[in-house]
Parts: C-alpha cells; structure tokens; sequence
C-alpha cells in the first residue's frame, strides 16, 4: 500500500485539478454568455476577450470577479459586463461600486454602516463632487497620497471606466439601437444635401439637416467615450488596412463609405435583444457576430478564445492549492518520518509546476513577450523558478527541504502576484523603453532568476533555524546538508544576480547611454550583489560557519524584499513602475520577522534545542 | 659604523612598513570591510534619493571621496564616498591577486571573475573620469552642429564682424563664480564679476515687488531685477547662474561705470561696442561643436492604439559630414541609438508638442568595459561554481 501511496496521491491531485477546469457552459434558454466572453476586442492598445474586460474592469470597479445582488443571486463578471454594454439602466442598480474609505461616505453625508458596494444610482448625485475632489488628487504624486486621497482618485476612476463601458457598444439610453443606425443611414443622403445647401447659403430642409447632425453627434459622443473598440479594421484588399475602431467612429465612417459595418450592426442586433430579455434571438445574433469576427479575425478570434480558456483555467490558483497539498505532505513526512508521503509531495509539486508551468507559458504566448513584464509577473517568474531549484535541491538531498522550500515560495509568490493584480490587465502593454525582448529575455529574467535564488536561500536558512532552535531534528548530518545547499543557491544566486545587473547596466547604455545611473532600482540590484559577495568571501575567509552563513541568508531574505518591492514605494526613479501603499505594511513585517529571525539565530548553540546534548557533551 | 646600522635600520623598518600595508591591502577582511561600507553607502544614497534629486545624490555619495555632513561646503567627512571605497577595492583586489596568484585549474574561475571586476571597477572610473553627457534639442528643420550642457552653463562673448565666421570666447560660469578680473588676448576689454548668483531667478522690476532694483545699469538688466534662490534639488531642475559684471576696456577711454546681467533666462542675446566693433553677450549652456551636423525632418511619437501609452518615439534626421562625405538619413529611437564618430545619440524626450526632439549625447570612451566584464565574470562565476557543483555531485556519487 505504502509505494502506492505518491501516486494515489497524485492521481487525487490531478482529478481536483481536471475538475476544476471543465469549461463553463450555459443552459439553454439562456443567454449564451460563453461565446460573448470569446469575442474579441482592442482594449488598453491589445486584443483581447470580453471575458478578460469584464474581469479586469470588475476587479477596478467593485474589487473582485463576481457580484453579490441583493436578492442573494451572484453575477459573473461576463453577466454583469453583458448588463453594463446592453442594459445600462439594469446596471445602474446593481451594487457594483466598493467604498471602503469612511471619509469618501462622509463626502457624501453617509455613515458607515457595514455596506461596502455602492449603486451607480446611489451615486449620481454626487459625481460632480468626486470629480471635482478626484481631480485635485490627480496632481499629488502617488506616494503622497492619504488614505482618502487615494480612495476618492480610485472611486473617480472607477466611475469614468464604468461611464465608458456603458457607451462602448450603444448608447446608454436607447430604444433600440439597430432603428437608430437603420435611420442614420437614411438620413445621411439628403442630410449631406441638407449641409452643402446650407453652407453655400442656398435654402434647406431644416428637419433632415436635424435629423443627420444630431444622430452624428450622438456618435461622435460615443465615439469620444468608448474603451472599447470592438470593430475590427476591414478585411485585408479592401482599401487601406486601418486600426480596430469603436462603435461610434465605424458608424461616422459611413458617412463617407455609404456602407454599414456588419459588426458594428451585430453588435446593435445582439444589445437590443439582450436589453429587450429576448435569450434566443440574443444567441442568435451573437452567433453571427462570433461568426463574422472569426472569419475576419481569425488570429485575434484564435487568442480571444485561448485567453477565455485561460482565464476559466486560472492556473495559478490551483497550483496554490497544490502548493499547500504539497507542504502539507512533506510536513507529514517530517512528523511522521514517513518516505512515501515525502515522495507524494514530490510528485504533487511536479504537478503544480506543470500547471504554473502552462500558465506562464500562456501568458508569453497571450503577449508573445518573454515572461517578465511587470511586477505580477515577476511575482509569478520568481515562484516558478524557486520551484525548479527546490525540485533539483529535492532531487540530490531527498529530504523533504527541497521540496517544502519550493511549495511555500510558490504559494507565497502567487499570492503575492494574486494581490498585484487587483489594478487591472496584467498582460498590459508596455511602455517604450521596455518594448525589447531582447533585453527582457536576458536582464529581466536573469535579475528575476537572482532574486528566486535569494528568497530560496533565505527559505532553507529559515527551515535551519526553526529545525535548530525550536525542535531536536537538526541532526549534524541534516545541518550539514542545509548548509550545502544553501551555500550552493548563493553561489546560484550570485551568478545570476550579477550577470543580471550587468546586462541591466548594458541595456541602460544601449537606451541612454549611461551604464550605471544609481537609480533606485539600479542600488536594489547592486545591494544583492554586494550581499553575496560578502557571504561568499566572508564564508572562504572562515570568518563565518554554518550558523553565520544562515544569518547572512536571512539578511539577504531582507535585502531581496527592499530590492523587489521596496525601491518602488520609495517612488522616485526610471524603474518605479507600481506603486502600492497597501503592501507598506506587509513588506516592513516580512522584513522585522527576517531580523527576528536572525536575532534568534544568533542565540549560543546552547540555547539551541538540536545542539544541547552536543554542547553538554 | 653607526651611521651605516642607523640607515640599514631605516631600510628595513621602511620595508617592514612597506609589507605591513601591502599584506591590509592585501587582505580580505579589508575586502569584506569595504564591500559592506558600500552596501552601506548604497543603501543610505538610495534612501536619500526621496528628498533629493539624483544628480545631487550622484554627486554627494557615489562621485566623491567622503560623504560629507551636514553639506559638503561646511560639515566634517561622516562616510567614505563611492570614489573612495572604489579605489580601495580596486586596489585590495588587484594587491590580493598580485599576492596570492596561482595558476591552477581549480582558481582559474575565481582568477577569470575578478579579473572581469577589475576591468568593471576601472572602466567605471574611466567613464566617471572621461565621459562627457550632452544634449541636443532639435525643432523640425533645424540644423545643429554642437551639442548642449545645461548643467554647465558659460558665459559668451562673440565677435561677430566677420560675417562668415563668429569669433566666440566662453568663459565658464563656474569662473565667475570666483569673482575678480577676467581677461583674454583675444579680447580688447576685461570683464569684471560684480556679484555672481548660483542659482538666480529674473522678473520685470513690475512685478518684483516696491522695494526692488534694477539689476544692472545697461542692458535688459536695467528693466529686471534679480535675486537669489535656494539650488535645485527636484531631478528635473537644474541651476540657472546669473551674474552682474562690468566691462572694463583696456587700453583708451576711462573705464566704463556700466554693468550688465547676464543670465540664460533673458532669451536674446545683448550687444554693446568697445574698441569700434559691436560685441554679443550670452550666458548660455556650454555647447560641443562636432565636424558633423544633425537635422530634424521629423519626431514620430506613437502611441498604441486607442491609449496613451507611449508605443515608440523616433527621430528622423539627416546627418550631414563634410569631412568624410557623408549624406545620408539616420533613425533614432528608444532602444536604437545612432552611433558615429566616438559619440551616441540616444532618443531622450520631446517637447514643443510632440514635434521637436531631445537627443542625449554621450561620448564615452570606456563604454566597451562593462560589455567585456559581463562576459568575463559570467563566465568565471559558472566555471567555478560549476566546478563546485560537479565535484559535489561526484562526491556524493561515490560516498556510501
């Protein structure tokens, strides 16, 4: 039964897995909100699902994916975008908005009353206030912001994003949507003859000019208001190749093409159903539209459906939960000295890291970039790359330290990169000067690599300690091989780090012309280098042993963090790409629990409980 | 006899002296020192980096041999500065491996890394010595053959009676900043420092306030008025220099009682005559001239569709080169820098619009160190830690 033990333990892992990710379908009779999340956008410069903006925008606006109504029923983040496009005035009613500043309630005469989610409805009266208070945000730099400050900027954001939304595909108030291009294109005609008449001075018909300019100007508005440009450019050989546009500016285009968009018209037919609460013929137009769009689009349809499938996967998530299965196992081992439940947990963390292993493959294939691009990803790289060392490390000492290692930096990174998503897409284009794979591919990873190694490092000096200090299971043998392993990360880690701020260096004087500019960053990347050279000479000195190398790893769990997070609260610099007040805290606790640590590192080996006998002795 | 003991104990005292600080330098508790002084040292510059802008914390902690406190004008030195601390490891690397250097196969990593350091540490003094940033602002159309300083502002006085080429003399601002008499042979007059400020600020003697006074009795000078204001600290300010001086001729005609302002925040240049020719007078950020010109057709700022996030900003520009023959359009854009004759424009920023462009100069000798060292250490480092590792692996391969 025992050597059965890893894989029943694997195959229960596999099976959580697979049903996790069966694909949602929707019941019918109902609206098919499956194939409206596939449909392909261009939103913040990419392609991308509706799935995608209706989670990224719920996660701005109410503060996660999914809506809790009043009446107790829970919305989806596609159902509720389907609500915010087609059916503005439903929209209006649904609790959408998260208030959790009590000086924000204030503004507005409330008192808080344990309600954090706010209607759009609830808060018309108040949005020239928001505004206005918003605006004078605007000019305060992020990392001067107080709490209300930061709160009211967000909630005016929130609001501008939604407002947005609701005239992407139709105006938010109308009839039916169709009647009103159908009239439109009517009117064009004679409302053209109408404006030359009238600008040469000649007599004209007042009501069709009327009829023209102001349906125009309704879609200029539109046009002016959209985030979403669902058009796409007209198929290849008809004319020039032109941009995605919004729905509003393909439908003034036809003011000089004399031809209606069949998208664009798609779009109408599927919004009015879907406002009128007629399912069937909702499904019905949406097909045609899914249709056209894949025969048009082929490659952004293709994306758009493997970036929906993504999504509902949501990878990272369950190799969390692997993650915690994983150490979970080898703490059991630990307890129980059992072999079996050592080598299931190796077997599960191979399983997660398939997993992790597929969705960051997704996401460079999703952004056809190398997988490092902003800090979420780099929270994700950091993880996976610690789950590789940890399963070598696991390999070579099968003792149960490489593979507990691995299983907490790869749940704590991706929960870490879980809390960076909250700001909206992660797969965000990116800015000029970092529009270079080259450089991504090499510096960026080698850095990210170099911080892995770190965190890695520091890890296998906590297992030492709290083994060494706390319990009798810190054997010579077991404190020996800690010891090598860690000693042999910090070498990896020292490499890597190195090679890393160098390539940084020369990628800063290929786009500047300045190798080095003790940009914050820059100082971070440095101070890890610095560190390690330090461990490793003191260490060939002899002025540091086993119990001095842990304390210096420790410090370098310290030096890491700064140089990950902490350089980029401090706001200033080239490289200060997301700031976050709300990770202040967390990052000074991380840091004093790391001095803690080392303080009671640094205790006599008497007071440590593995090495009383040997010190009696 | 005596004589001769008192020199030869001399001798050796001195050589014993001699060992004594070649075995601190030498050694690798100095090594371990230093290199903790400078985490330290980094770590306090980039702290310092909230309240200040870099250039000064460049200057205060990296570029210089002691940190000084409270100012570097008038304080004590509290910490060795970036020049210091990397001279000394500079130093004890290269005494350590001139003392310890032995060619075998198990050392060559760690001999090849440092190595690479050496060539790092020394290239990065080269470049803080030897290389010179510019810039060059270039509006649609317009030719330019000189790059500009901004942070080293000059003061010009041109000749320019010869209608095809300007006699210019530039005299530093940092000069001025000295005080006294300057004079030159190829000027008829002396220039007198009156009053010089570091960091000025000018406005219309209307809006200076009622007790305010003209500037200086000539020039636009007589119709501003001039103070002082604390340096620029913020990363996108500088020192704007001004100066009151009087010009003194040198021989014929009593010295002048006049004086003039000059500051680059009065636009046109002034004029007056000495010595029957019409001289120019301009405080103005001290330029590079080059053999070869620059011109601007076109700045391309493009953003991706539908957002304001920058996708790609691009100079198109014709460089033109007398001496060498050259004629052709050049492309520079974020990440793609144009390289020509020992200097590199790199794509900095914009303005007027989006239409006009600023290119960063740079011309940097030593730019191939860090590109070798990279390479050096990289591959000491994996030599010696691959060494390590195979030979732990075989270790335990063989162990029971």
């Amino acid at each position: 039964m025992k050597q059965y033990f890893p894989w029943i333990a694997l195959a229960v892992a596999a099976l959580w897995i697979v049903s996790n990710s069966r694909m949602p379908t929707s019941a019918p009779g109902d609206f098919d909100l499956v194939t409206f999340g596939k449909i392909p956008v261009l939103s913040d410069g990419r392609n991308k699902p509706l799935d995608t903006v209706a989670r990224n925008a719920m996660l701005i606006i109410h503060g996660k994916q999914t809506l809790r109504l009043d009446d107790g029923r829970v919305l989806d983040a596609r159902r509720w975008l389907a609500d915010v496009l087609f059916n503005a005035s439903a929209a209006d009613k649904h609790p959408s908005f998260v208030i959790h500043n009590p000086e924000v309630l204030g503004l507005f005469g409330w008192e808080q009353d344990g309600r954090k989610y706010f209607r759009f409805a609830e808060l018309v009266p108040f949005l020239e206030k928001i505004d206005g208070q918003g605006r004078q945000v605007a000019s305060v730099e992020s990392a001067k912001r107080t709490p209300f400050q930061t709160a009211i900027h967000n909630l005016r954001n929130s609001l501008i994003l939604y407002q947005r939304l609701k005239n992407s595909v139709r105006p938010e108030v109308t009839l039916g949507f169709a009647d009103e291009i159908a009239a439109f294109r009517a009117a064009i005609p004679p409302g053209l003859e109408a404006m030359a008449k009238r600008e040469k001075g000649e007599p004209f018909d007042q009501k069709k000019f009327e009829a023209f300019v102001g349906l125009a100007a309704r879609f200029q508005t539109m046009s002016e208001m959209a985030c979403l440009l669902p058009v796409p450019p007209g198929p290849a050989g008809s004319g020039p190749r032109e941009e995605w546009l919004s729905v509003g500016a393909s439908l003034l285009q036809t003011i000089s093409t004399g031809e209606g968009n069949p998208v664009t018209e798609a779009y109408a037919l599927t919004g009015d159903a879907y406002q009128g609460g007629n399912a069937a013929l909702f499904n019905r137009h949406l097909q045609d539209l899914a249709e056209g769009m894949a025969k048009r689009e082929p490659q952004a349809s293709g994306r758009a459906a493997y970036e929906f499938f993504f999504n509902q996967l949501a990878p990272f998530y369950q190799a969390m939960g692997l993650y915690v299965l994983a150490f979970l196992l080898v703490c059991g081992s630990w307890l129980g000295g059992n072999r079996s439940l050592n080598t299931a947990a190796f077997y599960v963390l191979l399983l997660a890291l398939a997993v992790h292993t597929f969705g960051l493959g997704s996401r460079m294939y999703l952004q056809g970039r190398p997988p490092v691009t902003n800090l979420y990803s780099s929270a994700v790289f950091i993880g996976w790359a610690t789950v590789v060392v940890g399963l070598i490390i696991e390999r070579i000492f099968r003792d149960g330290v490489g593979s507990a290692c691995a299983a907490v930096i790869g749940f704590t990174t991706l929960i870490i990169a879980h809390h960076l998503a909250g700001s909206g897409d992660t797969l965000e284009m990116l800015q000029a000067v970092l529009d270079t794979n080259i450089w991504l591919a090499t510096h960026v990873v080698a850095i990210t690599i170099g911080y892995s190694a770190m965190f890695l490092a520091g890890t296998l000096a906590v297992i030492y300690v709290a083994r060494g200090v706390f319990t009798g299971s810190l054997t010579k043998k077991s404190a020996e091989s800690l010891s090598r392993m860690t000693y042999g990360v910090v070498c990896f880690a020292t490499l890597f780090s190195f090679v890393g701020t160098v390539l940084g260096g020369i990628w800063a004087d290929q786009s500047w012309g300045r190798f080095w500019g003790w940009d914050p960053k820059e100082n971070g990347a440095l101070l890890i280098v610095l560190w390690c050279a330090i461990i490793l000479h003191a260490r060939w000195g002899g002025y540091i042993r086993q119990r001095g190398l842990m304390v210096m790893a420790l410090f370098g769990n310290v030096i890491t963090s700064f140089s990950w997070f902490g350089v980029n609260m401090l706001g200033v610099g080239l490289h200060s790409y997301g700031f976050m007040n709300k990770a202040v805290p967390w990052l000074a606790g991380f840091m004093i629990s790391q001095l803690v640590l080392m303080a009671i590192a640094s205790l006599p080996p008497g007071r440590w409980r593995s090495f009383q006998s040997e010190v009696r002795s | 006899m005596d004589r001769h003991g008192a020199v030869g104990g001399t001798i050796s005292s001195v050589t014993a002296m001699l060992h004594r600080i070649f075995d601190v330098f030498s050694s690798l508790k100095l090594t371990i020192v230093c290199l903790s002084l400078t985490i330290v040292l980094v770590f306090a510059g980039t702290l310092a980096q909230v309240d200040s802008g870099i250039h000064e914390v460049q200057q205060r902690y990296f570029q210089s041999l002691f940190v000084w406190w409270p100012s570097a004008s008038g304080g004590i030195p509290v910490f060795p500065g970036g020049h210091l601390l990397g001279a000394v490891l500079l130093a004890n690397l290269i005494a350590a491996h001139a003392r310890r250097f032995r060619w075998t196969w198990k050392k060559f990593g760690i001999h090849l890394t440092h190595a690479g350091l050496i060539i790092l540490l020394a290239g990065g003094l080269f470049t803080d010595l030897f290389s010179v940033e510019s810039s060059m602002r270039l509006a649609p159309g317009e030719t330019k053959n000189y790059s500009e300083d901004s942070r080293v502002m000059e003061l010009v006085v041109i000749d320019g009676s010869d209608s095809e080429l300007d006699q210019v003399t530039a005299i530093p601002a940092s000069r001025l900043g000295k005080g006294g008499t300057i004079g030159h042979a190829s000027l008829p007059f002396r220039i007198v420092v009156r009053k010089f400020y570091r960091n000025a600020r000018v406005q219309p003697l209307g809006q200076a306030g009622p007790e305010a006074l003209p500037a200086s009795t000539e020039g636009v000078g007589s119709r501003v008025a001039v103070f002082e204001v604390p340096r620029a600290t913020a990363p996108n300010e500088r020192d704007l220099p001004g100066a009151v001086i009087g010009i003194e001729p040198i021989s014929g005609g009593a010295p002048s009682p006049g004086t003039w302002l000059v500051s680059d925040q009065l636009g046109a240049p002034q004029t007056f005559s000495c010595a029957g020719k019409t001289w120019r007078l301009e405080m103005r950020p001290a330029r590079y001239y080059k053999p070869y010109s620059l011109t601007l057709r076109k700045f391309a700022h493009e953003r991706y569709a539908g957002t304001e996030i920058p996708k790609n900003f691009a100079s198109h520009a014709v460089l033109t080169d007398p001496e060498r023959n050259e004629n052709r359009d050049v492309l520079i854009s974020m990440n793609n820098p144009l390289r020509y004759r020992g200097e590199t424009f790199f794509q900095s920023g914009f303005e007027k619009n989006d239409t006009a462009t600023i290119l960063q100069v740079v011309h940097n000798p030593g730019f191939l160190a860090p590109y070798v060292a990279c390479v050096v250490v990289g591959a000491g480092l994996l030599f010696q830690f691959g060494c390590h590792f195979v030979g732990f692996l075989h270790r335990r391969g063989t162990s029971p």
